[in-house]
């Protein structure tokens, strides 16, 4: 509300009219900007002055708005989603920057996500990794009861754990690599650890780490930036898991 | 074959011929340890080396070799890789978990190349002007030829540079081994890591130790 | 008109078992020979693509987002209902059938809702094979907890992403048919148009959002699985793409529209903070189960610190009001309990639009471990919005839209009237009556999707020629120029409002005068200032960029102008419905706060006909009967 201290920053934004255009940065003010407001309700207000003066507005990829969908990738400050521990750009708030700061906004950068617009990049490999086999091959129907298999929670919960990956790309976009194995380690330890994914885990990791380089994904070094950036907190240990499926399958 | 040609394969292979070399650079310090029992240690040592029967020698030579054209060849194969797989650089650069060692891999590993070269150069071919006087007998007094060498300044420097950057090839290294054949999880990995870190240093100051107590005249002739 | 659900009759326990049986079917053979459009990948679309696509049609599927998983099921938190009754707590179909109606507030069809139940066993089966984790017990059973509006554990959950979960389980199921050839998926394409041949469902006009072009798509059938329209209040919990787009175009071209003033406020959200604010979050309704609601007894104490105010100075409202459901008292209640505390001026945090949801009570009993292991994430969101620790002091909760309840009408086919146009989960109007129970979207959407489509619209499918109509019809290239005109109008304005400022106007109006609370006269208000707005938009509207290339602006402004058309017909079923039931408040019509129901004179569907921008719609009356659960007043005491 209205009696909040109001911060002024700096923007250097990343501007590209499409993917064949070579791309700048353009600076813009952000002015009357409270600690409440989250950053891209902070860039919806640049917008609407730029959109006031006649400008284009700067475009980025945003729908739920809380953290769960993972439409939302920018680079803030070098950081995927601005480096917050477990927080997506869409919850992010403005209480973490001070009044005067320059903040630089840059589009996720990897091989693999050409850019589209300004932020916006064309993720559409990572669905390309998981038709290659991130799935059971279960018919709708005609399945067993739901408790005639047994997974013991501590099972489910690392399952779990693996599963809440949103597929925002942070963990390419973060890796200097531009590699996409925790993304790819999640989905393949998520249904190797449980039982009813087994049955196809062998062919399920070798066809997607092919899908991978397919794709035009780098290769993982072991830096562990993936998970720094990971605004789920998704664990490199899917990594060792999807390594040591990935050893298991060749015998 | 899966291992040769994909993204996870061609880790593991920099990983098994990675291990290869570290055991190996951790047998050849204990080897070379027999320096600090004087000259004897080092020559007996040297000599009983030599008289092993062929076959195993020659194996072991081109089991190394093998290893260390692998892990070259791949080494700089995944390398170019992945520098394409981001293709453009932030403009800020903001770091969280990748370190220094991490980020350099291939040019550590391109200066431990030169250093065996150099170093096979030296001690194994003795080709060097230094120890030109002991090009003739295998082994020969061996604690003579690396007593001579570390007396001097620039070969001491070499091999302590050469160790830092063993060092830091290895802090990566190591627990990257484990992390690549999938013998890690979020329990046993900071372990592995100050494990890693640990053996690197050990192996570290074990090496240093030789060209530095002779260069000091602590270790003498 | 009156108009015909073509329910199966007969004791309702065989309905849909003899409906399955009647229906036609498609011959595997042939069935490849068939296209059918599916937009939306939410629960209901995902799973009807993948369902249908396994079963050997052609499909194509359509999300506006840049992948289907991201589809806004993926935002449900708390849970998904089945009638399992694993914790031999006196669960049944029987009771999930009876809860859902009840809690309807005896808006729904019976057929529907007993369906709904049947199948509800088969969703979690489905999930579980899918490799969905949900939560499981040490011994390796799965784990239910309780949710509102029923009083047993029926609810199955994936920590605070159950949503997430099953729409990953449905995604990878889409995506292994993708794989296979029989899916063809189209993102980043928005509807805008539905193609309607001699009365039929043809096919579908959209954008491509990255290059502008306009595309147009041919099938035999049309699957709408295009989700709610509480967007149209601005700030909802829904996700900032959600729009009434799909569900107007397909109006306009001559679908009914169903009881569109049911829509629910949900009791547990973040309260605003700002006028900036671009979306109200969600806190799971499952935190009811811990939580307990209060405001200060007296006004004085509303500015206090909350853990200085004395327990006996405490108004545990929710407990006090409804004795035997207490903290789980159905959303509508609830909701409307919070308003009544704030509007009385005990309401908590900036501008009094706030009561505490307070966990001590269970981290003294439980221990704070436990807590968090529960709802550990939504904690860590709450924190991250307010800055607050919810462990150490109350959380602030203030209700907001959450869901459509109606929609497009849709017989129990969930076909639409316009033949070929099937309209599934959020997007119809079918099973949640005038109040949606908590649990039980995701249930709707995976059962249209997984269990019910698929069966229905074989039994269409068996009755037409495949391929009659192809995209070189007149009727694809005229709906291709009717929505480029609309564009083009839309860029050469250029007028001195922006979009969002006409949206942010809209959600203003209707919330104030349609939200929570409505009366004849607040409504009769906005049936004069919504047309105006309408008017003030398409004079004075500023959207620049062009329409051949990416233009969130231009997306936006064609979602604002359908919400302009859309609030105005949402208000008049809300003022003609001279009842009070579920999350329809008509404040005239009330027995000392609880809503009062009219079932002599309401007790139908109400389902309206577009005649044209500045006419009148035409009201088409579903009666409902209740032949299982008893019409009675729904006490929740």
């Amino acid at each position: 509300m209205s009696d909040h201290k109001t911060m002024t920053l700096t923007l250097i934004v990343w501007r590209q009219k499409n993917a064949n255009d070579p791309g700048k940065f353009e600076t813009y003010t952000a002015k009357g900007i409270t600690e409440h407001h989250s950053f891209l309700e902070m860039l919806d207000c640049v917008n609407e002055d730029l959109i006031h003066s006649g400008k284009d507005p700067i475009v980025f990829d945003h729908d739920c708005r809380e953290g769960i969908c993972g439409m939302c990738s920018q680079v803030i400050n070098g950081a995927p989603h601005g480096g917050q521990d477990r927080t997506t750009v869409c919850q992010l708030h403005m209480r973490k920057f001070k009044d005067g700061d320059t903040i630089y906004i840059e589009p996720w950068r990897a091989r693999a996500f050409p850019i589209i617009k300004d932020l916006i990049v064309d993720r559409s490999a990572l669905d390309k990794i998981v038709q290659a086999g991130g799935y059971t091959s279960c018919h709708t129907g005609g399945v067993a009861d739901g408790n005639a298999i047994l997974i013991p929670k501590p099972v489910a919960d690392e399952a779990m754990d693996a599963a809440e990956c949103v597929g925002c790309g942070a963990c390419v976009a973060g890796c200097p690599n531009g590699a996409a194995m925790l993304f790819t380690g999640a989905k393949v330890s998520q249904l190797a650890l449980l039982p009813q994914g087994r049955a196809e885990a062998a062919a399920r990791v070798k066809n997607m780490s092919n899908a991978m380089t397919e794709c035009g994904f780098g290769n993982c070094t072991n830096h562990y930036e993936c998970q720094a950036a990971c605004p789920k907190g998704i664990n490199v240990k899917f990594i060792a898991r999807m390594n040591r499926e990935f050893i298991k399958a060749q015998f | 074959m899966q291992l040769f040609t994909s993204s996870i394969g061609r880790k593991i292979l920099m990983a098994i011929t990675g291990l290869g070399m570290v055991m190996f650079v951790i047998v050849h310090l204990l080897g070379n340890s027999s320096i600090f029992a004087g000259p004897g240690g080092l020559n007996t040592y040297a000599e009983h080396l030599h008289s092993m029967p062929l076959p195993i020698i020659a194996g072991f030579r081109i089991a190394m070799l093998v290893f260390i054209c692998v892990h070259i060849w791949f080494g700089i194969q995944l390398t170019i890789e992945n520098r394409g797989g981001r293709p453009q650089q932030y403009a800020v650069k903001a770091c969280q978990k990748a370190s220094f060692a991490s980020e350099n891999m291939i040019w550590t590993g391109a200066l431990l190349l030169l250093f065996i070269v150099y170093h096979l150069l030296q001690f194994t071919f003795r080709v060097t002007p230094e120890v030109a006087g002991f090009a003739g007998q295998m082994p020969g007094n061996v604690f003579g030829m690396v007593v001579t060498s570390f007396k001097n300044f620039f070969i001491t420097f070499i091999y302590a540079g050469a160790m830092v950057t063993l060092f830091l090839h290895l802090t990566h290294g190591i627990q990257s081994f484990f992390q690549t054949m999938g013998w890690s999880n979020d329990c046993v990995q900071p372990g592995i890591t100050k494990t890693g870190t640990l053996v690197a240093l050990i192996l570290f100051l074990g090496y240093v130790a030789i060209p530095l107590t002779i260069f000091a005249g602590i270790l003498k002739g | 008109m009156i108009l015909d659900g073509k329910c199966p009759t007969g004791p309702i326990e065989k309905t849909w078992d003899k409906h399955r049986f009647d229906l036609k079917l498609v011959n595997p053979a042939n069935k490849r020979k068939y296209n059918v459009i599916v937009v939306g990948t939410g629960l209901a679309g995902g799973a009807a693509a993948a369902s249908l696509g396994e079963l050997g049609y052609n499909v194509q599927a359509f999300c506006y987002q840049d992948s289907p998983r991201r589809a806004h099921s993926i935002a449900a938190q708390g849970g998904i209902n089945a009638a399992k009754n694993y914790p031999n707590d006196g669960d049944s179909i029987y009771r999930l059938f009876y809860d859902t109606i009840k809690g309807g507030d005896f808006r729904a069809r019976e057929a529907d809702v007993w369906r709904l139940a049947q199948v509800s066993n088969n969703i979690i089966d489905q999930c579980v094979a899918q490799g969905v984790p949900f939560a499981r017990d040490y011994a390796g059973y799965l784990d239910n907890r309780s949710f509102g509006g029923a009083q047993v554990s029926r609810t199955f959950f994936a920590r605070g992403q159950t949503g997430q979960q099953l729409l990953l389980g449905a995604y990878s199921a889409l995506s292994r048919q993708i794989k296979a050839g029989t899916v063809k998926m189209y993102d980043r394409r928005e509807m805008l148009d539905l193609v309607v041949v001699d009365g039929v469902a043809r096919g579908i006009t959209v954008r491509n959002l990255v290059t502008g072009q306009l595309e147009s798509y041919a099938a035999d059938a049309v699957c709408l699985c295009t989700g709610g329209y509480v967007n149209v209040f601005y700030l909802s919990t829904n996700a900032m793409g959600c729009s009434v787009t799909a569900n107007w175009k397909a109006h306009k071209k001559g679908a009914y529209f169903a009881n569109p003033c049911y829509t629910q406020i949900h009791p547990t959200c973040i309260p605003q903070a700002g006028d900036y604010q671009s979306k109200l979050t969600l806190m799971s309704e499952s935190l009811r189960n811990d939580g307990r609601v209060w405001v200060p007894k007296k006004k004085e104490d509303c500015g206090k610190h909350p853990n200085e105010v004395p327990e006996d100075a405490r108004d545990y409202y929710l407990e006090r009001k409804y004795p035997s459901y207490g903290n789980l008292a159905p959303r509508d209640i609830a909701s409307r309990a919070a308003k009544e505390q704030c509007d009385d001026g005990r309401g908590v945090g900036p501008g009094g639009r706030g009561v505490y949801l307070d966990f001590a009570d269970s981290i003294k009993r439980l221990g704070e471990d436990t807590i968090r292991e529960r709802y550990g994430n939504l904690f860590e969101m709450y924190e991250k919005i307010t800055d607050e620790n919810g462990y150490k002091r109350p959380m602030r909760m203030y209700p907001a839209p959450h869901y459509a309840m109606g929609g497009l009408w849709v017989d129990y086919n969930l076909m639409s009237n316009v033949p070929g146009l099937f309209v599934l989960g959020e997007a119809n109007f079918s099973v949640h009556g005038a109040n949606r129970l908590g649990a039980s979207a995701l249930m709707q959407g995976l059962a249209d999707g997984y269990f019910v489509i698929p069966y229905t619209i074989g039994g269409y499918l068996a009755t037409v020629k495949p391929g009659q109509v192809k995209t070189d019809n007149p009727e694809f290239k005229k709906c291709e120029e009717d929505v480029k005109a609309e564009q083009n109008k839309l860029l050469g304005i250029n007028g001195k409002k922006t979009v969002f400022e006409f949206m942010r106007e809209l959600g203003h109006l209707m919330w104030e005068n349609c939200g929570m609370a409505r009366t004849k006269e607040s409504l009769e208000i906005n049936l004069k200032k919504i047309p105006a707005l309408r008017e003030e938009f398409w004079k004075n509207v500023k959207v620049t960029g062009s329409g051949a290339e990416l233009n969130q602006q231009l997306e936006n402004a064609g979602r604002t102008a359908d919400f302009l058309e859309f609030g105005e017909l949402l208000c008049r079923d809300a003022l003609h419905r001279n009842e009070s039931c579920g999350g329809h408040f008509r404040v005239e019509y009330q027995d000392a706060g609880e809503a009062q129901r009219d079932d002599a004179n309401f007790c139908y569907v109400g389902a309206w006909e577009y005649k044209g921008l500045e006419k009148e719609p035409e009201l088409h009356k579903e009666p409902l009967k209740f032949e299982n659960v008893h019409l009675a007043v729904r006490s929740y005491k």
